[in-house]
């Protein structure tokens, strides 16, 4: 161990595993912890790194959503007996600090079904511990955990633990606000509203810090202003769809439909959620077209844009004849759409950033991707950034979309280059369907290739 | 739309604008609403402003009485100065109005408090 660092367990939750690293390397960057990974165990949702001390740990906890608790770790091992050998050594050391602390201990069985009485029978091994303080559940000076790993699949469960943990809790982190954002309880969504989960992760990948300015292109139902809020940002949006913006697409919700509409708009969802501090404008505009002063800076943009999946769907059987455009309806006319290909506007978007971030600032972005034709060095690529994350959310057997992380390092000049190549002139959709296309003449592909 | 978005925002997406800026403002409607003061936000977005055109707006709408006509030196610490900029700045909205082009007198209709900047098929 390097000198005045400490082991510490950090316990993540097990769904979006491609999302941690880049998650808690945003985070150190962004608070200025010094982490050193020991273990990262793609698949496990147990890592352990050093920290310098717990207050680090503490920052860290104060924005992850990817990880559960920080823990101070003070044994693991392979076996029950080597567990508390260990621990039988170092227990008065270490919990001298706490010997007359209220304190309870947590027993985690990962990865295997046990019955209460073998989880009580756990905790009165741990008998010989020199705790004097009373037990008390509810917020205790002092929480232990002890943890059996046994593996993510529980079908094939080994008899014995894969590995043993105990140590210290030091801080829960904010998985708390996931439920706080539920889309269920939200006041405003849309078809296409991001799950808070991820919205929070990306608002943690832009390193969102309070009195940031962000802004978010394709606002839609502004969720990822939500989470930039919650980390301090002041937020802006754009969208192209008139109705959404205000409020009067159809509704969402199947049981919504019948009932009139009534104050539902990006604001409301700021205010329930006491965020409305934090909220600046939302603009109908279109992102393909110049808008902001040329000189305007912003601290972080985040976003989701269009695929042209659900949109399209939307549009079968509603598309209008074009109507000349009368002076009365002028004020609210919505111009009619034009395909707008995925590579054009990644490159237009990766073009704005380099032009309206501030150096060091982050955009971070989605990019819907067909599984076995992705290439890493085909990704959209801009002279002014560079990609500093790149997570996979698996959406089916073929298809997954790309959450992108790029930071601005230098300043922007007419003549920097940008790319949008992943795909030539199509839209995500098109792409898509003549790829299904494809699959259902040659039925299967090389699988990971 | 708050005065702080007025500042940011320009005209150029009508074809042949050169620059767009500063857009001019018809309100019919002005909301003043309470914000919370963030000394640290205020601080940073002062150097991010086009203070003359702030000031512009905010006499239009007829909240300029109060607010000094350039930034003050030391504009950090002097939170007499950054009150009032992050009233005009964030408390100052109009809910029913125009957002003007200033080349091509194009009109922006502002409704709700959100600003449409769509332009039509035939401007782009
Ligand atoms: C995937 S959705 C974003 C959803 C949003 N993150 C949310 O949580 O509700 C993409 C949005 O981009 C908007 N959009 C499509 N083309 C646009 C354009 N050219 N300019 C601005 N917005 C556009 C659509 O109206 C849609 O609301």
């Amino acid at each position: 161990m390097s000198s005045g660092m400490k082991k510490y367990l950090f316990w993540f939750a097990n769904e979006h595993l491609d999302f941690r690293i880049n998650e808690i390397k945003s985070i150190v960057s962004l608070l200025n912890v010094d982490l050193k990974w020991l273990k990262t165990p793609y698949e496990d949702p147990f890592w352990i790194g050093e920290l310098d001390s717990d207050e680090s740990a503490t920052k860290i906890a104060s924005r992850s959503i990817t990880v559960r608790y920080i823990i101070d770790l003070w044994s693991t091992a392979p076996s029950v007996s080597e567990l508390h050998n260990e621990l039988h050594g170092l227990s008065h050391s270490l919990l001298a600090p706490y010997s007359d602390a209220s304190f309870k201990i947590k027993v985690e069985i990962f990865g295997k079904s046990q019955t209460q009485k073998e989880k009580l029978d756990k905790i009165e091994s741990f008998n010989y511990l020199p705790l004097n303080g009373r037990v008390q559940l509810k917020n205790p000076e002092l929480a232990l955990q002890y943890i059996e790993y046994y593996g993510v699949d529980h079908s094939i469960a080994p008899l014995h633990p894969r590995e043993l943990y105990f140590g210290r809790v030091v801080a829960q982190c904010q998985r708390d606000l996931i439920s706080k954002h539920s889309l269920k309880k939200r006041k405003f969504i849309g078809n296409t509203s991001m799950d808070p989960q991820l919205s929070l992760i990306m608002a943690n990948q832009a390193k969102i810090s309070k009195g940031d300015l962000v802004f978010d292109p394709f606002v839609g139902s502004g969720s990822l202003l939500i989470a930039a809020a919650e980390f301090g940002g002041y937020v802006l949006g754009t969208d192209i769809d008139y109705l959404m913006l205000h409020g009067k697409s159809r509704p969402t919700r199947k049981q919504d439909r019948d009932k009139p509409r009534n104050n539902e708009s990006v604001f409301c969802n700021m205010k329930q959620y006491q965020l409305e501090d934090h909220y600046i404008d939302i603009i109908v505009a279109d992102s393909s077209l110049p808008l902001w002063r040329p000189d305007i800076l912003f601290d972080a943009i985040i976003t989701d844009p269009p695929y042209g999946m659900r949109e399209a769907i939307e549009k079968v059987g509603c598309r209008k004849e074009e109507k000349r455009i009368s002076e009365q309806h002028l004020p609210t006319h919505i111009p009619s759409k034009v395909v707008y290909p995925l590579c054009r506007l990644m490159s237009d978007l990766l073009d704005f950033a380099a032009l309206h971030l501030t150096v060091g600032a982050r955009l971070v972005t989605w990019l819907p991707i067909i599984r076995c034709e992705y290439d890493e060095k085909k990704l959209p690529h801009h002279d002014c950034l560079q990609l500093v994350g790149n997570s996979e959310q698996i959406l089916s057997t073929t298809s997954s979309r790309r959450l992108l992380t790029y930071e601005k390092n230098k300043n922007f000049k007419p003549n920097s280059s940008s790319n949008g190549i992943l795909y030539s002139e199509e839209t995500f959709r098109e792409r898509y369907y003549k790829y299904v296309e494809q699959l259902r003449k040659v039925k299967g592909c090389e699988k990971d290739s | 739309m708050k005065l702080l978005t007025h500042n940011m925002l320009s005209s150029k997406c009508i074809k042949g604008v050169n620059l767009g800026y500063p857009l001019g403002i018809e309100a019919r409607d002005i909301k003043v609403s309470k914000v919370d003061f963030n000394s640290e936000f205020v601080t940073r977005i002062i150097p991010k402003l086009d203070y003359k055109t702030l000031y512009g707006a905010a006499e239009k709408l007829g909240h300029a009485t109060d607010l000094p006509q350039t930034v003050v030196e030391n504009f950090e610490s002097n939170e007499d100065f950054l009150q009032k900029v992050h009233h005009v700045l964030l408390e100052v909205e109009v809910i029913d109005g125009d957002l003007i082009c200033p080349e091509t007198g194009r009109k922006f209709p502002i409704n709700a408090g959100i600003p449409n900047m769509l332009i039509n098929e035939d401007e782009v």
